[in-house]
């Protein structure tokens, strides 16, 4: 027993067992073209929220499956109470609402063509309507810390994401992966640089070498197929090299630091896909951009997101907390309404790891009980759905 | 530690470290920490190095490793004084 293993927070469970965090009513769009109908329905009735995305016509092969894994995956989350599905066809439509009823909770589905906006739009926002009145009656009940899933992924990363910010997320990694939470990393082209100790961080040798065969697919058949120059302006990025990181193989150390000192995945997971190894640590395949992996992660069930970020990225998340983290005594002074979790001190050599690990967990518990990040005060739900290749 | 250190280094192999202090200027005696243990040691700035950039702690040489985590993290390319500024204009990725 560990002081942490007691720990209790206050959630919605759902029909499947799984908690939540957040209790929405979600407009989901299967296409781009059904953006403007969820978007009215959203209008129409308040306390729900409509994603409109870029995505969902003429996608085929893996990286249309990612698009329903995507869609399917954001209905499913726990922090979802229910789901209005509209899409341009009843097909594809169906498709993604079959995905997410199989969870348990309500999904009502609706597509335009032979009707029109107008006719979608009214019997969509009878349907949002009712899903409110029961989404706002249940109340949260006491469960404990084992099921949270919390996933981590950093941005704008400096010098400060690697001494202080990161190693605060993996301390919280190596006190609450004991006691039974489910973890995600990922940021596959940030791993380059780090690559050998994080193929050695795996559980299993056979875990460490499918994520290598993983790592290398996308460094032969992405990065080194599509270079145009070395890159050495997108990775690091020029918030990076502001901020003082010079290569990839130092930002990806730092990176690295997220997942503590003891902590191991025990499996890896497709972008979007859902853990079914269990408890434990899960590394997912997943672009470094900061929405596109935070709206990966969400899909794959997390619902707190840990962001260390040192030169101040602001991202949030439709339906994930995103809170931030920053050692950067600099970003603290300029970006105060970003921040939700100061572990300038680190730096300072005023607080230790350990207390800094403690300030998260503490956070994490906060947050969870319902505490709003400073991205959902500031009305930050960037949803960035990632795409494989061009559309036929 | 009663005085705030200038200059954080993670590991007793590292031969850069990470400015953490806003405004340092070329002359400054900074105190520098290694974070592994908390030994700390003194060494005089000889560049203004922005907060979060690094300093060489010895002379380092064209094609020389530069270490830090105790780990590689690219190759020097024009030769750095002790106590000067380190970054994108003399260091570089060995990987692209």
């Amino acid at each position: 027993m560990s002081k942490y293993s007691n720990m209790t927070f206050h959630g919605y469970r759902r029909e499947n067992g799984r908690v939540g965090v957040r209790n929405h009513v979600l407009i989901l769009p299967v296409d781009d073209i059904s953006n403007a109908a969820c978007e009215a329905v959203a209008n129409n009735v308040k306390g729900t929220l409509a994603i409109p995305h870029a995505y969902g016509r003429l996608q085929f092969g893996e990286d249309l499956e990612l698009h329903f894994r995507t869609m399917i995956g954001t209905g499913a989350n726990p922090n979802v109470h229910s789901v209005v599905v509209i899409g341009i066809e009843p097909g594809w439509t169906k498709k993604i609402a079959d995905g997410i009823r199989e969870t348990g909770k309500q999904v009502a589905e609706f597509s335009i063509e032979q009707k029109g906006d107008f006719e979608t739009i009214r019997a969509a926002s009878w349907a949002a309507k009712d899903f409110v009145h029961q989404a706002t009656e249940i109340q949260r009940e006491e469960c404990s810390i084992k099921e949270l899933w919390v996933s981590t992924k950093c941005g704008e990363s400096d010098t400060t994401t690697g001494l202080g910010s990161c190693p605060t997320v993996g301390n919280m990694y190596d006190k609450l992966l004991p006691e039974g939470i489910t973890g995600f990393f990922g940021e596959t082209s940030e791993i380059t640089g780090a690559e050998h100790i994080c193929k050695d961080r795996a559980a299993t040798p056979e875990v460490g070498e499918r994520w290598y065969a993983m790592w290398k697919a996308y460094q032969d058949d992405v990065i080194f197929a599509h270079q145009t120059d070395d890159l050495s302006d997108s990775q690091p990025t020029k918030g990076n090299i502001e901020g003082g990181l010079t290569t990839i193989e130092e930002k990806a150390l730092g990176n690295l630091e997220k997942i503590g000192r003891t902590s191991t995945y025990i499996d890896i997971l497709e972008p979007a896909e859902m853990p079914k190894s269990g408890d434990g640590l899960y590394f997912m395949d997943s672009s470094s951009a900061a929405a596109e992996c935070v709206t990966l992660m969400a899909a794959g069930g997390a619902v707190v997101h840990t962001f260390p970020t040192g030169q101040g990225n602001v991202v949030g998340n439709p339906i994930v907390p995103v809170i931030k983290i920053t050692a950067n005594p600099r970003t603290v002074r300029t970006m105060s309404e970003h921040v939700d979790v100061d572990v300038s001190g680190i730096l300072r050599r005023e607080q230790t790891i350990d207390e800094a690990g403690d300030a998260l967990i503490d956070m994490i518990r906060r947050t969870a009980n319902g505490r709003n990040t400073a991205a959902e005060a500031l009305g930050h739900r960037e949803f960035s759905m990632t795409k494989l290749y061009r559309s036929a | 530690m009663s005085e705030i250190p200038h200059l954080l280094v993670h590991e007793k192999a590292d031969n850069v470290g990470v400015v953490v202090v806003e405004g340092l200027t070329a002359g400054t005696d900074m105190l520098c920490c290694i974070t592994h243990d908390n030994s700390t040691f003194r060494l005089t700035a000889k560049a203004d190095v922005p907060i979060g950039h690094k300093v060489a702690l010895t002379d380092l040489k064209t094609g020389d490793t530069a270490m830090k985590y105790g780990e590689d993290i690219g190759k020097i390319i024009a030769d750095i004084g002790q106590g000067e500024h380190v970054h994108t204009h003399n260091c570089k990725t060995k990987r692209w």
